[in-house]
């Protein structure tokens, strides 16, 4: 197995090849039959290597040397560590549920082959990405799947909002991969190499180094941190790089349950995860990750709130759900972020596909405003979406309860009172606002119109059956990976990867007040679907008369803190004004005003010389070695 | 002999063409042919390259005029043989590109590309500085005669005062500027001449490799000056932040086949010079001068991103970003490590295939539509799928998408600078995250959305021949991506040679070693 680890990304790859040079041609509406069976496949053989590392430890496969130049040396090298065996198992896993998903989802659409092409070359990528045992390989699989991100944004390219959101996801997360890209130059620098494990096991030395940027001594280990994490605040979408996931949603659902809800966006706490022994060593960039994620948990989370489409909703959740990830690292329970991280996929990557469903069932409607009563209309979504959101809230036994609480735990034990504060005010924010999803959409009347009621359908069961297995995952993946908290099988899993190298042991071992603790967070949770039930239920005139009581508030929440038009204002406009002034303004007044000037200057001055242009072309050849030999007259006067 | 033949096959075929060639169409497949059989020749130069070596390869040396040391001496090491093999293709693929978009004047059009050729591939084998000049010129003439002749049709005025044919108006922009660059290279060339004479006690040569090593026996003034004199030349070329406002013209006028030879090879011409010429011939002065370089290719990079943002023009915007990819190469080459070096070399090669390759693209929809304003599209991608797919593959690799050509000479170019200059490598990066919007938003506004001009429904997707000039930069650009390494192996040598000769390379390693207190 260990020099087979190629074949598990290369089968998606392949199929994405095959796909998209025959899809349009030769295999038209048969295109997902490649994807899904390479897929298939890949996930068969992840979970092989998934017990092998159970049993073996640690695999490696050199596959070539990609870059060499000069001590610059960058060789193509897969691993699989307990980390990315998680990693790869959840990819695959998730990835082939939906391409099964999306063969119901996407029929008949006219982009068919395109859209199962690109879904599977994500897969690859993702695949590369958990695999590589190089940082330049990370970034360059980490900007693939941000390519595949936006060409399935963009799947329906004709729309300009699709087109628009694309771009803006591709854009907003070059910004963030500026600082990754600086942050592997870094560390070679640093260490004269790029490689995981020489990386990690020398980065003791680098303790209290600084390092000269600007004038200024930063210092070293710190500052590889943060640029590295820059990369992650892109492409997990934390503030304030969040922009573009909302307007991801154009993407067609599956993409965004697999892309922007299950996988790409934890590519961010995959990376800090990878490199906790670097963190592990810079305290105060671990805190501005435990800050940045702690604000981003609760600052999403009141965006989610109030938004209308269902979509949206879940893109504000995963925002937020991103950032308990984050924060978990920040205040170093690693193993409860990664726990997070596989819970989320699954219950996320359900809720997604559930309100693929109903958005399917309804031809296309997303906004929440339009539907209503779908519970008995639907029931097998309804069940599925019930459970995802029961997940998600944080109810137990259900996946997301066992994880979350863990976070929750571990930023209490490590003495973040105040962030501990924001992630149980967004724990019964949460619940708020996925219930009030659950009860919009699925409860009371049908506000739709009439001429769209009729057609309401259950989905087939090529969706269904995925939509089965994730609720399975969600309900049981909790406390089957994480029972007895601490110590469950994902702990001791992954035990070995995160004890190697781990000079201090941020947590505690106590479980004092532990179950307190647990005792609260449910009934948070528990309270926040009240509430959503009070609210949509029963009086649903009460958000209403809210939003009027509290306008700006209301206001603020609804148009997101005005962010996109901050931007806007702030550096799209002043670029584009800046870039005009530099063409208009310098280019062609500044520059060519004086080359056109010498050249007006030369004409004033030909019209007296112009007697010497005889158009003899003797008589030119003349003259030019005449002037080479003034010229060098001069200069062997001046010598 | 080989190498001689690579050079003047090209101008035999001219000739070949305006003595015995009468049709168009014969024309056209001749001048092809040769093109052909001359990069088949250079496939051939390529196989039988020994990497290993820091030597100059295939010398052919003979005296021309011996009473002046002038010499019929050329050879190609590791740097030059890359652009001897960019120029071959770029010029087979210009030859098919236009032969349905010039229908006038059409045996004159061929020899003038061939003869461009032949003056382009002198310059990249010639180690005598008289005939480098020679070559230098030569292609000078043809390059002005296809914007001036074949250019595009409109007109404009000057200052207010004159009006004239805008492509004459390039051409003559074209001209002047790199007359008065070459001009100055002349006196520097005859000034090197003779102060080579006085240093070694009388002998007279234009033998470069030979110039070279009595490099630091110039003394500084005197390397200043001619720096000077070079660099002029040179970075109006390239182009270099300021001397740059040609190069916008001259692509706009140009016809597609012209646009893809100027940005694919001629631009690449002043890089080569600096290699060439600059760093191992005056060290000293290269090293003086390096911040100053520095600095206007860091001003470069984002001024050309910037501007080419807001460009209405399709052939304009990429023009532009000429001016940003260039930058980042001076950035590589005078950041004197063998990453920057190396990746400066390698981006001189992908900027050749992705820009060329742009070019064609604009020029296929130009055939088409008559038009090259972005605003004249929009929402292609629905007529033209086998077209969105080139443009948005060839789009990406122009913004330094991993996995495809530009990324590695990107890459290698800012952890080359960023070792030694990590101050400069954060600003140009900076150009990294530029070159993403202004690739992404000319691609959407010409590509998605809805089609908003009706007659761009009816547009016809690529036939063969036009996907035939496509299809090999499109391989050269995966394999770069994917496999550098092959690329890369020619240039170990013959870079660390050079590195050597600057005497950097120590310096760099104890920057790298005090980097960190």
């Amino acid at each position: 197995m260990e020099t087979m680890l190629w074949v598990i990304p290369a089968l998606p790859l392949l199929a994405s090849i095959v796909t998209i040079l025959g899809g349009k041609r030769w295999i038209r509406e048969k295109s997902h039959w490649l994807p899904c069976i390479g897929v298939g496949i890949s996930f068969l053989l992840s979970l092989i290597t998934f017990f092998q590392v159970w049993n073996r430890g640690t695999l490696h496969q050199v596959l070539y040397s990609w870059i060499s130049s000069g001590d610059f040396q960058v060789n193509l090298t897969l691993q699989v560590d307990p980390l990315t065996a998680v990693m790869v198992v959840v990819v695959s896993g998730v990835s082939f549920l939906i391409h099964i998903y999306s063969i119901g989802y996407m029929h008949g659409d006219e982009g068919y082959h395109r859209f199962f092409s690109f879904i599977s070359l994500f897969t690859f990528s993702m695949l590369m990405l958990v695999l590589s045992a190089d940082f330049l390989l990370l970034y360059v699989f980490w900007e693939a799947v941000g390519l595949c991100s936006y060409l399935l944004i963009g799947h329906w390219y004709y729309k300009k909002s699709a087109a628009d959101a694309g771009k803006k996801a591709f854009i907003v997360n070059r910004v963030g991969d500026f600082g990754f890209g600086l942050g592997v130059m870094l560390l070679f620098t640093t260490f004269g190499t790029l490689d995981y494990q020489t990386i990690f096991s020398r980065s003791g030395e680098f303790v209290g180094k600084t390092f000269p940027m600007f004038g200024i001594e930063f210092d070293l280990l710190t500052l590889t941190c943060l640029l590295l994490f820059m990369g992650a605040i892109g492409k997990s979408a934390q503030f304030p790089l969040h922009v573009w996931l909302p307007d991801a949603m154009e993407g067609p659902t599956p993409v965004s349950a697999l892309i922007h809800a299950a996988t790409m966006v934890t590519a961010g706490v995959y990376l800090v995860a990878r490199c906790y022994p670097l963190y592990n060593l810079a305290p105060k960039a671990l805190f501005i990750v435990a800050l940045i994620g702690g604000f981003t948990v609760f600052f999403a989370a009141t965006i989610g709130l109030v938004q209308n489409d269902i979509k949206r909703v879940l893109a504000y959740s995963t925002i937020s759900q991103l950032g308990y990830m984050f924060m978990a690292l920040g205040v170093g329970a690693y193993v409860a972020a990664i726990f997070h991280l596989v819970t989320h996929a699954f219950f996320k990557a359900l809720l997604f596909l559930a309100s693929g469903s109903v958005i399917h069932a309804l031809g296309g409607e997303q906004d929440m405003r339009n539907m209503g009563g779908l519970k008995d209309k639907i029931p097998g979504t309804y069940w599925a979406f019930l459970i995802g959101a029961l997940a998600l809230a944080g109810i137990p036994p259900l996946a997301g309860f066992w994880s979350k609480d863990e976070i929750l735990m571990g930023t209490f034990k490590a003495g973040y009172y105040v962030l501990w504060i924001l992630g149980s005010a967004t724990a019964f924010m949460t619940a708020f606002y996925i219930f009030r999803l659950i009860f919009m959409t699925f409860f009371g009347d049908f506000r739709g119109r009439h001429g769209v009621e009729h057609p309401i359908h259950e989905s087939p069961p090529v969706m269904l059956y995925p939509l089965t297995v994730l609720a399975i995952l969600s309900i049981f993946a909790g406390w089957m990976l994480g029972f007895p908290p601490e110590h469950g099988f994902i702990h001791t899993f992954l035990a070995p990867t995160l004890a190697e190298t781990q000079g201090t042991a941020p947590l505690p071992e106590t479980t004092e007040g532990g179950a307190g603790l647990m005792f609260f967070s449910i009934l948070v949770a528990a309270l926040g679907i009240l509430t959503a039930w009070m609210f949509y239920v029963k009086r649903p005139e009460m958000p209403v008369r809210f939003a009027e009581t509290y306008p700006s508030t209301y206001d603020w929440l609804l148009h997101k803190y005005w962010f996109d038009e901050i931007y806007d204002t702030l550096f799209v406009n002043p670029t584009k004004q800046f870039a005009n002034f530099l063409w208009q303004g310098f280019d062609d007044s500044v520059i060519d005003g004086v080359i056109n000037g010498i050249a007006r200057g030369i004409d004033v001055m030909s019209a007296k010389l112009r007697r010497l242009q005889s158009g003899y072309l003797q008589q030119y050849a003349l003259s030019m070695v005449i002037g080479v030999i003034v010229i060098l007259g001069i200069y062997l006067l001046i010598v | 002999m080989l190498l001689s033949l690579i050079i003047f096959v090209p101008l035999l075929g001219a000739l070949g063409i305006l003595l015995f060639v009468e049709t168009d169409e014969s024309a056209r497949k001749t001048a092809f042919g040769v093109s052909l059989a001359d990069l088949f020749l250079t496939l051939l130069l390529l196989a039988r390259f020994d990497t290993s070596t820091s030597q100059m390869q295939f010398v052919k040396q003979a005296p021309w005029i011996p009473s002046f040391g002038i010499q019929y001496y050329i050879g190609v090491d590791g740097i030059s043989v890359l652009m001897i093999f960019l120029t071959a293709l770029l010029s087979a693929v210009a030859i098919l590109s236009s032969w349905t978009a010039i229908t006038d004047r059409v045996k004159e059009y061929t020899l003038a590309l061939l003869v461009l050729q032949t003056g382009i591939l002198g310059v990249f084998a010639a180690l005598d500085f008289f005939l480098f000049y020679v070559f230098w010129e030569v292609m000078l003439i043809p390059m002005v005669l296809l914007i001036g002749i074949w250019g595009s049709e409109g007109k404009r005025t000057i200052l207010g005062r004159w009006e004239m044919e805008s492509r004459i108006y390039a051409a003559l922009k074209f001209f002047l500027y790199t007359l008065a660059g070459s001009l100055l290279m002349l006196v520097a060339i005859i000034s090197l001449y003779f102060t080579h004479q006085k240093i070694t006690g009388g002998e007279l040569t234009f033998d470069i490799l030979r110039l070279i090593q009595s490099a630091h026996r110039y003394n500084p003034d005197f390397q200043f000056w001619v720096f000077l004199a070079f660099f002029l030349a040179f970075a109006i070329k390239v182009p270099l932040f300021p001397f740059h406002t040609w190069l916008p013209d001259a692509h706009v006028e140009a016809p597609t086949a012209g646009s893809v030879i100027l940005a694919g090879v001629l631009l690449k011409m002043g890089a080569y010079g600096f290699l060439r010429i600059c760093l191992p011939l005056l060290p000293q002065a290269t090293k003086q001068f390096a911040p100053l370089i520095i600095t206007l290719a860091v001003i470069a990079i984002i001024y050309g991103a910037l501007v080419a943002m807001v460009q209405p023009d399709l052939k304009k915007l990429i023009a532009y970003s000429s001016v940003s990819h260039m930058g980042f190469v001076m950035l590589g080459l005078f950041a004197f490590t063998q990453q920057g070096i190396e990746g400066a070399i390698l981006q001189m090669f992908n900027h050749g295939t992705i820009t060329g390759a742009l070019f064609l693209i604009v020029g296929l929809i130009y055939e088409r539509t008559h038009t090259r304003l972005i605003a004249d599209f929009g929402g292609l991608s629905k007529s033209l799928p086998v077209y969105a797919a080139f443009f948005g593959i060839f789009t990406f690799a122009s913004l330094g998408l991993p996995g495809l050509g530009g990324f590695i000479g990107e890459f290698l170019i800012l952890v080359g600078t960023f070792r030694v200059k990590p101050t400069v490598a954060v600003l140009a990066a900076v150009g990294v995250i530029l070159s993403a919007a202004y690739m992404l938003w000319m691609f959407q506004r010409v590509m998605l959305g809805e089609i908003t001009h009706p007659r761009n429904r009816e547009l016809i997707d690529l036939n063969l021949r036009e996907m035939a000039t496509l299809v090999p930069l499109l391989i050269l650009v995966f394999w770069v991506g994917i496999y550098p390494n092959t690329f890369l192996q020619f240039l170990h040598a013959s870079v660390g040679h050079l590195i050597h000769q600057l005497g950097v390379s120590s310096e760099a390693h104890q920057m790298i070693q005090t980097a960190f207190k």
